[in-house]
Order: C-alpha cells, then sequence, then structure tokens
C-alpha cells in the first residue's frame, strides 16, 4: 500500500474530489495546512507597515491506495490541482506497512 | 415679541424639540465607545480582543460614576482661579431639579449632564488603543479613575467650563478636539513612553485579526459623531447644528479619500484599514474646527488631515515608541492638525465671531488656538506619565511577558474571543454548570402517560 500527500491550493479541492472519486477512490482525509514553496508569501500593509507573510493556506489531502494504483493517482491528483500558476503545491508517496478498518477489523488491501 | 411680554419671559425657556434632539445625540455619542471598542478590537490580535474591547467598555462603568459624584462639579461647575470647577448641588447630581435648565440654554442640566458625561466616558477609551495587549486591567481600571479625575475634568474645565481660562482666552474647541483627541492622544503617548514596547515589536507579525470588526467599529463611530459634533451646539435653533453635521460629513469623506490616494501612491494598494483610519482622522480633525468652518473649509481640513496621519502612523517605527493602534498618530496628530486649522478656516459669526487667517482674521486665532492645543498636549502628556509611572512602581502596570505572550484575554478575563478548537470541540467544563431546578419539579419523576424507558 502507499499513502499519497498531496499539499495543494485550497481552491483546487473540489477538482480533485471529483477526479478522485472518478478513478474510484472510496475516502479520503483533508486538512488545512499553511506552508511555503519557493515563491515564499506575499506581502500585505497595514497603516503603511509592511508585512511578509510567509505561510499560505494550502490543504493536504491524504489517500492509502493499493501499489499498483498510487503512479496513476498521483498522476490524477496532479492534473486536477494544476492551475500553472506558482504555488500549485506539491504531491508524494510513501510506502505503508498497515492499515486496518477500525469498525471490521480488516487489514490490508481489504481496509481501503 | 408679542406685545405684552416683558423681557424677564426672554429667559430661556424648556425646549422639547431641542431637549428631544440632544437626548438623541447623547445616546449617539454613547454609541462611540462600543465603536470605539469594535475599531480597536478588531485591530489586535486574536489573543486580546476581549481585553482591546473590555478596555473601552469598562469607562462606561468606571467614568459614568466618577462623572456623576464629583466630574460633572469638577468640570462645569463654578469656576475657581479660572483651573477647576465646583458646585456642591452637581455633586452626586443631588441639587438638581428636573426641570432645572443649563445656564443660558433650553434645554435641562440633567440633560447637558449626560451629554458631556459621554465625551467623559470616550476619552479615557482612546487612550487604551495605545496601550493594547500588555496592560493589567486593574491597572487600567485605576489608571482611568485616576487619569479622568486629575487630567479629564480639569481640562474639560479649561476648555469648556464657563471661567475656564482656554474658555476665557477664546480657544475654539467646538466639540472636543482639544479637551477630547489631543488630551488622549498626548496621554497615550505618556503612558507608552513609561509602559514600554510589547513583546516582539517591530518583529513579530502583528497585523489586525479582524478587519471587518475595524470597519463595523469606524461606521459606528462616524454614525455616533453625528450626536459628538451636531449635538455640540446644544440645540438646534439656528442652524450651527446642521451646519456642523454636513462638515462632520464632508470632512471625513475627504480625509478618507486622502488617506487611500496616499497609501496606493505610497504602498500600492487602497487598504481596508486605511479607510477607516482615514475616517477617523477626519472625524477627529473636524470635531473642533467644524463650528466654525465652511464645508470647503470641512473638505480641506478632512483632506489635510487623512494625508498627515496616514503619513504620522508610521513614524513610531521610525522612532521606536510603540503606539500600537496608533493613537498618536491619529487622535494627537488629527486632533492638532484640526484645532491649529481653526485659525485658519473660521469663518466668523458661526460658532464664534473669530476669523481665521484665511478669512481677514490674521493670525490671533492661530496663535490661540496653538496656546490650546500646547498646554493641554504638555498637561497630559505629562501629568499621564506620572500616573503611569506611579502605578507601575506600585501595583505594575504590565501583565508578565509569558502573559503577554500567550495571550491578556486568557490571563486577564478567563476568557477567549472565539472558540476555534476544530477537534473535539474543547474541553468539559471543569465545574459542572449547575441544571436549571424549577421549584417543585426536582424530587418527582415526569407526570406522563407515556412509557418511558429508565
Amino acid at each position: 500500500m502507499k499513502l499519497i500527500t498531496a499539499v495543494v491550493k485550497p481552491h483546487r479541492l473540489d477538482e480533485i474530489k471529483e477526479a478522485l472519486q472518478a478513478f474510484g477512490i472510496h475516502g479520503l482525509t483533508v486538512t488545512e495546512a499553511s506552508g511555503y514553496g519557493r515563491q515564499r508569501g506575499h506581502t500585505e500593509v497595514y497603516r503603511g507597515a509592511e508585512y511578509t507573510v510567509d505561510l499560505v493556506p494550502k490543504i493536504r489531502i491524504e489517500v492509502l491506495v493499493e501499489d499498483d494504483d498510487a503512479e496513476q493517482l498521483i498522476d490524477v491528483i496532479v492534473k486536477a490541482a494544476r492551475t500553472g500558476k506558482i504555488g500549485d503545491g506539491k504531491v508524494w508517496s510513501v510506502p505503508v506497512d498497515t492499515a486496518v478498518r477500525v469498525r471490521t477489523g480488516e487489514r490490508g488491501p481489504d481496509a481501503l | 415679541m408679542p406685545p405684552g411680554i416683558t423681557l424677564a419671559a426672554e429667559a430661556p425657556q424648556l425646549s422639547a424639540a431641542n431637549t428631544g434632539f440632544m437626548l438623541i445625540c447623547s445616546a449617539l455619542v454613547m454609541l462611540m465607545t462600543p465603536g470605539l471598542a469594535f475599531f480597536y478590537g478588531g485591530m489586535v490580535r486574536v489573543k486580546s480582543t476581549l481585553n482591546m474591547l473590555m478596555m473601552s467598555f469598562i469607562s462606561l462603568g468606571i467614568v459614568t460614576l466618577l462623572w456623576v459624584l464629583y466630574g460633572f462639579s469638577l468640570a462645569f461647575g463654578t469656576d475657581i482661579g479660572s483651573l477647576i470647577g465646583w458646585t456642591p448641588d452637581f455633586v452626586g447630581l443631588s441639587g438638581i431639579g428636573r426641570d432645572q435648565l443649563w445656564d443660558g440654554y433650553t434645554i435641562p442640566v440633567f440633560v447637558f449632564a449626560v451629554f458631556q458625561l459621554m465625551f467623559a466616558v470616550i476619552t479615557p477609551a482612546l487612550i487604551s488603543g495605545a496601550l493594547a495587549d500588555r496592560v493589567k486591567f486593574t491597572a487600567w481600571a485605576l489608571f482611568i479613575t485616576l487619569w479622568a479625575t486629575v487630567v479629564y475634568f480639569p481640562v474639560a474645565h479649561w476648555v469648556w467650563g464657563a471661567g475656564g481660562w482656554l474658555f476665557e482666552m477664546g480657544v475654539i474647541d467646538f466639540a472636543g478636539g482639544t479637551a477630547v483627541h489631543i488630551n488622549a492622544g498626548a496621554a497615550a503617548l505618556g503612558v507608552i513612553l513609561v509602559i514600554g514596547k510589547r513583546v516582539g515589536f517591530k518583529k513579530d507579525l502583528m497585523r489586525p485579526h479582524s478587519l471587518p470588526l475595524v470597519m463595523l467599529g469606524a461606521g459606528l463611530l462616524w454614525f455616533g459623531w453625528f450626536g459628538f459634533n451636531a449635538g455640540s451646539w446644544l440645540g438646534n435653533d439656528d442652524g450651527v447644528g446642521a451646519a456642523m453635521f454636513v462638515n462632520t460629513q464632508v470632512a471625513t469623506a475627504a480625509a478618507m479619500l486622502a488617506w487611500l490616494a496616499y497609501e496606493k501612491i505610497r504602498h500600492g494598494a487602497f487598504t481596508t484599514l486605511g479607510a477607516a483610519s482615514g475616517a477617523v482622522a477626519g472625524l477627529v480633525a473636524i470635531t473642533p474646527s467644524g463650528g466654525s468652518c465652511s464645508p470647503l473649509g470641512a473638505i480641506a481640513i478632512g483632506a489635510v488631515a487623512g494625508l498627515l496621519c496616514a503619513m504620522a502612523v508610521g513614524l513610531k517605527y521610525r522612532f521606536g515608541y510603540d503606539d500600537s493602534l496608533d493613537v498618536v498618530g491619529v487622535h494627537l496628530v488629527g486632533g492638532v492638525i484640526g484645532s491649529l486649522l481653526v485659525g485658519l478656516f473660521a469663518t466668523g459669526g458661526v460658532q464664534s465671531d473669530a476669523k481665521g487667517l484665511f478669512y481677514g482674521g490674521g493670525f490671533e486665532q492661530l496663535g490661540k488656538q496653538a496656546t490650546g492645543v500646547f498646554a493641554v498636549l504638555g498637561y497630559s502628556l505629562v501629568v499621564s506619565a506620572v500616573l503611569a509611572f506611579v502605578l507601575d512602581r506600585t501595583i505594575g502596570m504590565r501583565v508578565g511577558e509569558d502573559d503577554e505572550i500567550s495571550g491578556i484575554d486568557q490571563v486577564e478575563h478567563a476568557e477567549t474571543a472565539y472558540e476555534f478548537s476544530g477537534a473535539g470541540g474543547g474541553t468539559a467544563p471543569r465545574k459542572a454548570p449547575s441544571a436549571p431546578n424549577p421549584a417543585g419539579t426536582a424530587a418527582t419523576a415526569p407526570q406522563t402517560d407515556k412509557k418511558v424507558d429508565v
């Protein structure tokens, strides 16, 4: 199994959810996040005082998938998340040892 | 004059219209203090929102009582040495009849007293913006008690009280540019020079947590200011109040636009905070001058104030004093501009016959205005700094550094402004709240025909 994590622009969430559903993914976890990449943040002005806001709002999407689906799913997410502008985010995957469905105790791919 | 009416009948009679008008104006001015609380409350960080609201709100409690007990007597009682007033009947408002008129006017003494009370309430509240995040609430409550007593009440007497030395000199302060705004702004400067900067000043991000609250507050201030200014003629028989209403509106509009234009040119954006701040700067500046200038003069006064206050708020970073929410930059600077510009823009024949430089009056009125400005500025600055110093050395003015960093709301008020705990929805109360226990229902089972699972 793989855990796919995407940190992307918040307003792409709906497109990504639809793409995941079309792909056949049944569940996902979304958390609000903040961070920056190479572009850093932006500048805000309050009564003439300029503040550099480094951490910009992002969402973090996590999905558990079987190994065979991982590469294809990464492509799906990247396609749905892309705006072509700076700050679109990152997607990565890591191996997962075990997954358990809490309600039934099923393990491994059955738990997905 | 109708035949048969003697001169004695010319003594002012109670005017129901003026009395009603002034009661509404008093209520409008009252609304400025909660408005100010929101204006300031939105500008601080989340962790000190409630403290900022409370520092304004508590003035409604403390100063109201002081005013009734002795403040009204000190400010508007019979003059003693041009410096202070005292009329025993005013103490506790105990010797005043309900139908007794304020000297020379058509409104009851009570109405004049409550109208002026609202000015006394908001003035100390104005100071609090400079002290955001870091002052013990008890110390603040004591400070405004002392400050109102030894600074506001005497200064109100100097400026507005019959016999007060600035009043007698002919200083024009229609609705409080000197007694309210310069007074509060100078006090703010005096206190912050004693208590010092917020932890993290110039290093941490201290941006406003809610600009919508700031706009709400600025809107309420603007609305209430019509009572503040238009009511200061104490009636509406002759149109001065109406002229003041117009001047208040146009000066505020001009100041907002001037602040925004400056920001756009200097920083590249028209900010919400700039619009709110510019409006307040215009309101401050027209307060002393609006009773004596024309609407075009009001536009000029507002524009100058909006521009100069926008430039002035940056001074704290250059000089390194932490005037947290720019009480000095907006109220002191705006008040000084408005008060001095009376000396240029007074048209004569409206509030007073005095004419400003631009209307052929020479430098005389400008000199009087400058005397008023610097007398009040100096007195308030020095006495406020001394009060803060004494309180700091006795009970301490500031909360501990850890408490300041973690947020003054929690430590001083045992509350927080917003509930953010998404996971789990917060913690269970430490003491279970007692359940409502209507009499007679406690010991008996519910009387019902339905079967109840137990």
